[in-house]
């Protein structure tokens, strides 16, 4: 029985830490531009879906990894600057969440035009036999997810703390008027944060892929786990989403032997939950992406 | 209701009176999807127009509307003219229900719980297979088409459905100049500034919720005696995205917006599908997806006012001229 727990909680970090990575690019786009983006799970589709394109044209796995990353980073700056651009600060929040939406069902669209229904298989990092530990059989792509989740946090972390960027988003996040008043191109911000979070996003794509299929509409509940993480950290909290995210995971890991045909469900349950009980956050209001 | 929105009323009316005598099975099929979607997206649009909250969730009140309607007619034996009115309380109290906690709070948490509606709704029909008969869905839901001999059921059903768009198009255009559309403008304006005006916001937000529902149940529960089959696939996501593009397209600020949306985007899905016959095996509306995409974030962009906002400043520019030339000299 408690091999089961442990092989329960190892696949419901392996799922977490991919809800973590969405969940961190909704809170970054969120913060800079006021923008919930509904495509940020289409940016861990097009992670998997390019990473498996190039691996079946011959291309070593490492090679499309990076170019599939380089790909939805680039997506992302076209869902910039084809529709948010013109929009922030013109256009009502809720006119922005129609932008968001709209690129979503298009990149879907495209996907699916360019790639068609069939289901996509990408190859482990490193193919090999599970490992054993705590009685619990560990997949040796789980292991890398949670490496390259945790290298991708740690990476960001440092993004945002470190570097004269950062702390321009970081500005933009925390006071929009005073970050244009001391000479920030908020514009390029928010260029800078939907990359970001394209780029961060197909990472959990490519490293997701092995285990799953890749397919055109996976973005879809990918997009909808993460955002109920990020809400459940709090929506500007870029900590608290990643602890949403894995919580998220955790549940459903639990709750797949009980019902995987609920399991979908449960994520919703607890954002309603968490709306009537909490409505900022299980971790309360702002500590945004950390403080100027 | 001013004197032009009954005079296009009349004439919606007239023209729907008379298409079954000219217009083709086809096209009686796309005149009765638009009354279905209309009625949904007119409840879209008073919500997300007047009261500046969004529903990422309607396809699952349209849905609740459709099954109520179904397995009570086919599992008790109850008339429609009975079941619709309870299909549309049904969607009307779940909206009451979800609303009243998440509507006392200021933002776009709405979006956010109805987003987990439809999801946790879809996974009931699919799951809970001794009601809803699970995936493969049932059949044998009665027809609503009035009996008129002579009369294809196209056009007898499309008589039943547009009699009920009419009306809820007249109660909406009357609604939105009532005291409630001027709370619920005044709430879309500014939370804040009405509350301290008196008006309880919550409240307010709280009715046009579950009426916005109630209107999605009604729509779904005529779908349902319209296909006489139901299955949970039709009332994913996808549709309830679809239905805000209706309202976004037609214009959001606008009750006749909504049938407008709900038309062209009807027909534009039509055409797409008939001249692009097959390009992709496999896959169905690859390209309506991406032009769909593309439209919400071109309508947001450059003509935030859809359609009707279109049509509202072309009028406006037109008409003054018209009236100088047939009134010369009142000019």
């Amino acid at each position: 029985m408690t091999s089961d727990l442990a092989q329960y909680l190892v696949t419901g970090i392996a799922l977490g830490s991919i809800y973590a990575l969405v969940a961190l690019g909704f809170v970054t786009v969120f913060s800079v531009t006021g923008a919930i983006n509904f495509a940020q799970g289409e940016f861990v589709m097009l992670g998997a879906m390019i990473a498996a394109q190039l691996v079946r044209a011959g291309l070593p796995l490492p090679l499309a990894a990076v170019a599939a990353v380089a790909g939805a980073a680039l997506v992302g700056a076209l869902v910039h600057q084809l529709g948010l651009r013109q929009a922030v600060g013109r256009v009502s929040p809720l006119g922005l969440v129609m932008i968001t939406i709209g690129a979503a069902t298009a990149i879907r669209g495209l996907a699916l035009l360019a790639w068609g229904t069939d289901p996509r298989t990408l190859p482990s990092f490193t193919p090999g036999p599970p490992l054993e530990a705590a009685g619990a059989v560990i997949d040796r792509q789980t292991v890398w997810i949670v490496i390259t989740t945790a290298a991708v946090l740690g990476l960001v972390y440092l993004l945002f703390q470190r570097t004269a960027v950062g702390r321009a988003l970081r500005a933009c996040a925390a006071d929009l008027v005073a970050a244009r008043l001391v000479g920030i191109d908020a514009r390029r911000m928010g260029l800078i944060s939907l990359v970001l979070s394209g780029a961060v996003g197909a990472v959990g794509g490519v490293a997701l892929a092995p285990i799953t299929f890749a397919s055109y509409d996976m973005g879809l509940m990918l997009g909808l786990k993460g955002f109920v993480a990020a809400v459940l950290g709090g929506m500007a909290n870029a900590p608290g989403a990643v602890a949403g995210g894995l919580i998220l995971g955790i549940l459903e890991g639990f709750a797949t032997p009980i019902s995987s045909g609920y399991k979908d469900a449960l994520a919703f349950l607890v954002l309603i939950g968490v709306m009537l009980v909490r409505p900022h956050g299980l971790f309360g209001g702002g500590i945004g992406l950390g403080r100027v | 209701m001013t004197r032009r929105d009954l005079i296009l009323l009349g004439a919606v009316a007239a023209a729907i009176l008379v298409a079954p005598v000219f217009a083709s099975g086809y096209v009686l099929g796309i005149l009765v999807t638009t009354g279905l979607y209309g009625i949904a997206t007119i409840g879209l649009v008073l919500l997300v127009g007047l009261a500046k909250q969004v529903s990422l969730g309607h396809a699952a009140f349209y849905g609740l509307g459709a099954y109520v309607s179904g397995l009570l007619g086919t599992r008790l034996g109850l008339h429609p003219l009975v079941t619709i009115p309870l299909a549309a309380a049904a969607a009307g109290a779940v909206a009451y229900l979800v609303g009243r906690p998440v509507l006392r709070l200021r933002g776009h948490y709405l979006a956010m719980a109805t987003l987990g509606l439809g999801v946790v709704f879809q996974v009931i029909l699919n799951e809970w297979v001794d009601v809803s008969r699970g995936p493969s869905g049932f059949s044998g839901i009665a027809s609503i088409a009035v009996p008129i001999p002579g009369m294809t059921r196209d056009g007898r059903t499309l008589y039943v459905i547009w009699a009920v768009a009419l009306a809820i198009l007249a109660l909406s255009l009357w609604l939105v100049r009532s005291r409630a559309g001027r709370a619920l403008r005044a709430i879309g304006d500014s939370e804040i500034a009405s509350e301290l005006l008196g008006i309880g916001t919550a409240t307010w937000k709280l009715r046009v919720f579950a009426l916005s529902a109630a209107y999605a149940g009604i729509a779904g529960a005529l779908y349902a005696h319209y296909v006489t089959f139901l299955s949970p696939q039709p009332f994913g996501f996808v549709f309830s995205l679809e239905l805000l593009v209706m309202a976004v397209v037609g214009g959001i600020a606008s009750v006749w917006g909504g049938m407008i949306g709900a038309f062209t985007i009807v027909v534009l899905t039509e055409v797409l599908r008939r001249s692009l016959p097959s390009s992709l095996p496999g896959a169905s509306g690859e390209l309506e997806l991406v032009l769909f995409g593309a439209a919400l974030i071109a309508m947001v962009v450059v003509w935030p006012t859809g359609l009707a906002g279109i049509a509202a400043s072309i009028g406006a520019r037109v008409t003054p001229r018209l009236r100088r030339a047939i009134r010369p000299a009142h000019g």
